[in-house]
């Protein structure tokens, strides 16, 4: 139980995909104009990082160490298919916000990462843990961009329709800017700063 | 293509080379070639696969599956090619040949060409602009990365965050080319 919790907690902050690995960065950066998208998004990837993660770990006695990562590449778009077809009949108009970022989750490079370096190397409970504490982590970060870019970018923040608030000034006069992809850059960056100088995350 | 719906400032594919790559000029540019390489080789290959035998078989559905397959497969045949007819551009390439197979670019020119309905020579441009603009803006953040590594940057902004701070600048650069066509 307590290796089952450090998996966990690791994904979620302590080696956080995105904010301290840098990794799966064209998604986060990409879909983060909306909450959303972000909220869909995740999830997509908490289903494939946990089926992958569940199937490599079940398989690692099985392949063979050279036919490894297309075997990896092979399992993970199998199941990239498989949420692309349920997003698409049931939630058609976030399959159709999320483009070829839903496919593109094949090349992203945590789950290919986790993969290799932790499922194929450990047993199935573990690899669940890792793939929930990364996925989670994930979710997190990109919620974590997204919002910001939300609220500055139209000065109020929407959830699958339903307005969580506006800011009186901003929503007038909102600051494009952040909607931009230079904005998804500028909010990154920033939050990447302040995230060390709080020491949150550790200089590299 | 290449400037005004850039690869990596405008549609975010390719960043992890874009962040990873980028420190040295001359790692950049073969990056950089290597890529656009790959990409007009996969487009010119997945065009017919997806047109004549997906398409026949009533199997859209697993483009993303065969897409993969492919692109894995041909980066492989290509460097073996490279490697036996042409030494001292395999040693230029180097490891990034490789690398290629999980570089979004790839996969999503690839995509765009699909669901864009792109017929074979357009699909074949679309990936040659494409990848000049990915070893365009690849060569230019080196150029600035090798020059920021001189510059007292304050501490927590060292590194990536002062990258993405610059690739923040470049994008608004490169958004100005919006709607020129």
């Amino acid at each position: 139980m307590v290796s089952w919790l450090k998996e966990f907690g690791k994904g979620l902050v302590v080696s956080n995909p995105i904010f301290v690995m840098a990794l799966g960065l064209c998604p986060s950066l990409a879909v983060t104009n909306s909450l959303d998208n972000a909220i869909g998004m995740g999830a997509a990837v908490i289903f494939v990082l946990l089926c992958s993660n569940i199937l490599v770990s079940i398989l690692r006695t099985w392949v063979a160490g050279i036919v490894r990562i297309p075997t990896f590449i092979v399992i993970i778009a199998t199941f990239v298919t498989i949420i692309s077809l349920i997003f698409q009949a049931y939630v058609p108009a976030l399959y159709e916000s999320l483009g070829i970022y839903l496919p593109l989750i094949v090349v992203n490079c945590i789950i290919l990462g986790r993969a290799e370096a932790f499922a194929s190397k450990n047993r199935l409970s573990l690899a669940v843990a890792d793939a929930l504490g990364m996925g989670s982590g994930f979710l997190l970060a990109i919620c974590i961009i997204a919002t910001l870019r939300e609220t500055l970018g139209t000065g109020k923040l929407t959830i699958f329709g339903n307005t969580l608030f506006s800011l009186p000034v901003l929503s007038e006069q909102p600051i494009s800017l952040f909607l931009l992809p230079a904005g998804a850059f500028l909010v990154i960056g920033l939050l990447l700063a302040l995230f060390r100088r709080v020491g949150l995350i550790k200089n590299d | 293509m290449a400037l005004i719906n850039n690869f990596v400032l405008v549609k975010f594919l390719g960043l992890c080379p874009f962040f990873g790559v980028s420190k040295k000029l001359s790692n950049a540019l073969s990056m950089g070639l290597a890529v656009t390489f790959v990409m007009v080789a996969a487009s010119a290959v997945i065009w017919p696969i997806y047109n004549y035998i997906l398409v026949n078989l009533h199997a859209e559905y697993l483009s993303t599956v065969v897409y993969i397959l492919v692109i894995a497969t041909l980066v492989q045949i290509l460097e073996l090619v490279i490697m036996r007819t042409n030494y001292a551009l395999y040693s230029a390439f180097g490891i990034y040949l490789a690398l290629i197979t999980t570089n979004c670019a790839v996969l999503g020119v690839t995509l765009v060409n699909t669901s864009e309905g792109y017929n074979f020579i357009e699909s074949v441009l679309s990936a040659l602009g494409g990848g000049i603009g990915f070893a365009l803006v690849l060569v230019i953040m080196s150029g600035i990365r090798e020059r920021l590594d001189n510059v007292r940057v304050p501490k927590s902004m060292k590194g990536l965050p002062v990258a993405f701070m610059v690739a923040a600048l470049l994008g608004l650069a490169f958004s100005g080319f919006a709607g020129m066509v």
